[in-house]
Formats: structure tokens, C-alpha cells, sequence
């Protein structure tokens, strides 16, 4: 297989875009691809100061390096969760990775700052431990982004993530989670403006991105993610796409262009709802925002240990 | 040939098939979900395959909370 653009070897092969490609012309691609997710939605202001939520996983790394590459002024984010060894081995995947190009990386640890870890938080909710940590990673986040003077909050989503949770959110008709399934979230009183620019590039083709500029990203999975929803969506979604390229773009860009709007006055009206937190301050419907019962929960149960066997 | 698959990582030891498409049909794992590294360089489908290659297939699903 040749390189499209400059017919040289290809290295990888991007069947939605009938296309392969050599190392160099890939990485370009990939630059474009963000370059442009950022315009189009128009994501980043000139002169604004960008927090990257990572993880040391590939989507996250990736994403600080294209935003350092693109020119933009990105710091980093690392929230420790407590998941165990996964926990240690990603904190210092991140730090390295930060060391490595002297760039700044924020770290904020759940139980040191909050009081509990995402373990206790899953058996405090007595729901799976990714629900615990969806919620304390968007409240930390946000909290951290505002406390810390940034702009804007930069979340490693791809485009195969953002289609596997628009599958879930259709299957069971969220038209809330449906309005508010954007590639930017706003600034509004209470939140940081929030932005996925990896929407455009699926997670093989930042894999690959990581893989040829040298990244060095942990591999392997969170042990507590293991068998949920949506890695059975994106495994349905890859089956699909196997079989007809483009399906996940067609689906996902699809609705942004042709759906999202019929759904976004049902997030405009819960937005209305909200109100400050009596005990944080962070927007909320209820009367304690729901990052606030489950710390007050957590902090009430004893430390978990992670079973690495799952 | 020598494979390499990872989440958990474990070591195969194959004849080698014509190419990388066939090699990852003949373990039934879908080439969406995966990266092929033949020594530290990606390679594409239609890439040949030898006895004394080592590959390692990558997963690139990711995805816990989001």
C-alpha cells in the first residue's frame, strides 16, 4: 500500500478515508483532522490558556501533544483515582510523559484532596465503579480548570468514543445526555468551556499518531472498565464499520450536522434548573450536587482494595 | 512466527500467513479494533508476512468512564 498524499510506503491504512499513509504525511493528517475539529466548532480562543484532562492513556497524551504541536498554550491535568497499580502505573506514565517535554501537569488526588477513591466511591453508589468515576472525574475537572484560571477544559474523546455513547444515548432515547452530545460545552456560570478536539480522528488512527511520534502510553485497561456498556458499543460499532468504512463519522457527524439541534433545547431547559451547590458551589438540580452525596457517602465506607484478576 | 498479544500479554507461536489481514482473521480479531507493530513500526493489511517475523497486536478500544 502507498501514501496517498506523497505515494512512499504507507505505514497505516485508514479504511473510512480509503486511504493509507507514511509516517509523516499520517501525523500531518492527524494535525489537520484537530486543526480543523477546533475550528469548526470553534473550541479554542486565541491567547486561551487550555487544560488537558490525562490520564496517560493514548487519547489524552495524544491530544497534549497535537494542542503543543498546533501551538496551543496546554497545560495538563492528572487526577489519581486509586484504582491500585492501573492508578500508579498511569501517574507515571503522565509524569514522565510531562517531565519528558518540560511541559506543566496538574495533579489532584481523589482520596488526599476528597477523601475517597473511586473504589469506595463505585461501593458507596452501589453502581459500577466507571458511574463513580465518570462523576468525580467531570467534577474535579471542572473544578480544577476554574480554581486554576484556564479557559478552556480539553478531554481526549474520539471520535469512537463520542459514537458509542450517541449509540447508547439513541438506544435508550436520552434527549437530555442527546442535547448536550457536542464537541463543545460552553462556558456558563459554574462551568469552564469544555472541548473534545480528537472528534474527527478515530481511536486507531490516535493509537497509531501515539505510536509513531513516539509516545509512550500505558496499554493496558482500567481493570474496573472491563465488560462494561460501552466497550460492547464501540465492539458492535467496530463490527459495523468492519463491514461498511465510515459508518462511525457517517453516525456520529451525521447527527451533529442533522440531529443535535432537535435535542438541544432539552439541555437549555436543565441548564435553567440548576443552581449553586450549598456545599461546593457547583451547578446542580438537587438540593446537594451529586458529586457532594457521593463524597458524603464515600467518606463513610472504608478504602477498597482493586481486584486485579477482573 | 512469533505474535504478541497484550490486555493480558501473552506470546503466540504461528506458521506465518500471506499477509497481516489473513493473520488477524485467522484470530478472529477485528482490524478496527487493533494496531499491528512488526519491529516498532506499524505495517499495514496487505503487508506480507515471514516465519522469523515477531509482531505484537495492539488493541486501541479504550474506554472506561467517560
Amino acid at each position: 500500500m502507498k501514501c496517498r498524499r506523497c505515494r512512499e510506503p504507507a505505514v497505516i491504512d485508514v479504511p473510512r478515508h480509503n486511504a493509507g499513509f507514511c509516517a509523516d504525511c499520517f501525523t500531518r493528517h492527524c494535525r489537520e483532522q484537530v486543526r480543523r475539529a477546533i475550528e469548526e466548532h470553534e473550541m479554542i480562543a486565541p491567547g486561551q490558556r487550555v487544560l488537558v484532562a490525562v490520564s496517560g492513556g493514548k487519547d489524552s497524551l495524544g491530544l497534549w501533544h497535537l494542542l503543543r504541536a498546533l501551538g496551543y498554550d496546554a497545560d495538563g491535568l492528572y487526577v489519581g483515582l486509586g484504582i491500585g497499580e492501573y492508578s500508579e502505573e498511569s501517574g507515571d506514565t503522565a509524569r514522565a510523559f510531562a517531565n519528558e517535554h518540560g511541559w506543566p501537569l496538574l495533579e489532584i488526588d481523589l482520596r488526599a484532596t476528597y477523601g475517597f477513591d473511586v473504589p469506595s466511591g463505585a461501593r458507596a453508589m452501589r453502581r459500577v465503579p466507571c458511574s463513580a468515576c465518570g462523576l468525580s472525574k467531570r467534577h474535579v475537572f471542572n473544578d480544577a480548570a476554574l480554581a486554576h484560571g484556564y479557559g478552556v477544559l480539553a478531554t481526549g474523546h474520539n471520535l469512537d468514543d463520542e459514537a458509542a455513547v450517541l449509540l447508547g444515548n439513541v438506544l435508550r432515547w436520552e434527549t437530555g445526555y442527546l442535547g448536550r452530545q457536542h464537541p463543545v460545552l460552553p462556558a456558563a456560570p459554574g462551568f469552564v468551556q469544555k472541548v473534545k478536539p480528537l472528534v474527527r480522528l478515530g481511536e486507531r488512527e490516535v493509537a497509531a499518531y501515539c505510536v509513531l511520534t513516539g509516545i509512550d502510553y500505558i496499554v493496558e485497561e482500567c481493570p474496573m472498565a472491563a465488560g462494561n456498556r460501552h466497550l460492547g458499543y464501540k465492539e458492535l460499532l467496530n463490527e459495523i464499520e468492519e463491514r461498511s468504512p465510515g459508518t462511525k463519522a457517517a453516525f456520529l457527524f451525521g447527527f451533529l450536522e442533522r440531529g443535535y439541534e432537535r435535542f438541544a433545547g432539552d439541555a437549555i431547559e436543565e441548564r435553567a434548573d440548576l443552581h449553586p451547590c450549598p456545599e461546593c458551589g457547583a451547578p446542580t438540580p438537587a438540593d446537594v450536587c451529586s458529586f457532594c452525596r457521593l463524597r458524603a457517602r464515600a467518606t463513610r465506607t472504608i478504602p477498597v482494595a482493586v481486584d486485579r484478576s477482573r | 512466527m512469533k505474535v504478541v498479544l497484550r490486555n493480558p500479554r501473552r506470546e503466540l507461536d504461528v506458521p506465518a500467513p500471506h499477509s497481516v489481514a489473513q493473520l488477524l482473521t485467522n484470530l478472529d480479531v477485528v482490524p478496527e479494533s487493533v494496531l499491528v507493530i512488526r519491529n516498532d513500526t506499524l505495517v499495514t493489511r496487505d503487508e506480507r508476512l515471514h516465519d522469523d517475523d515477531v509482531v505484537e497486536i495492539r488493541p486501541v478500544v479504550s474506554g472506561g468512564a467517560l
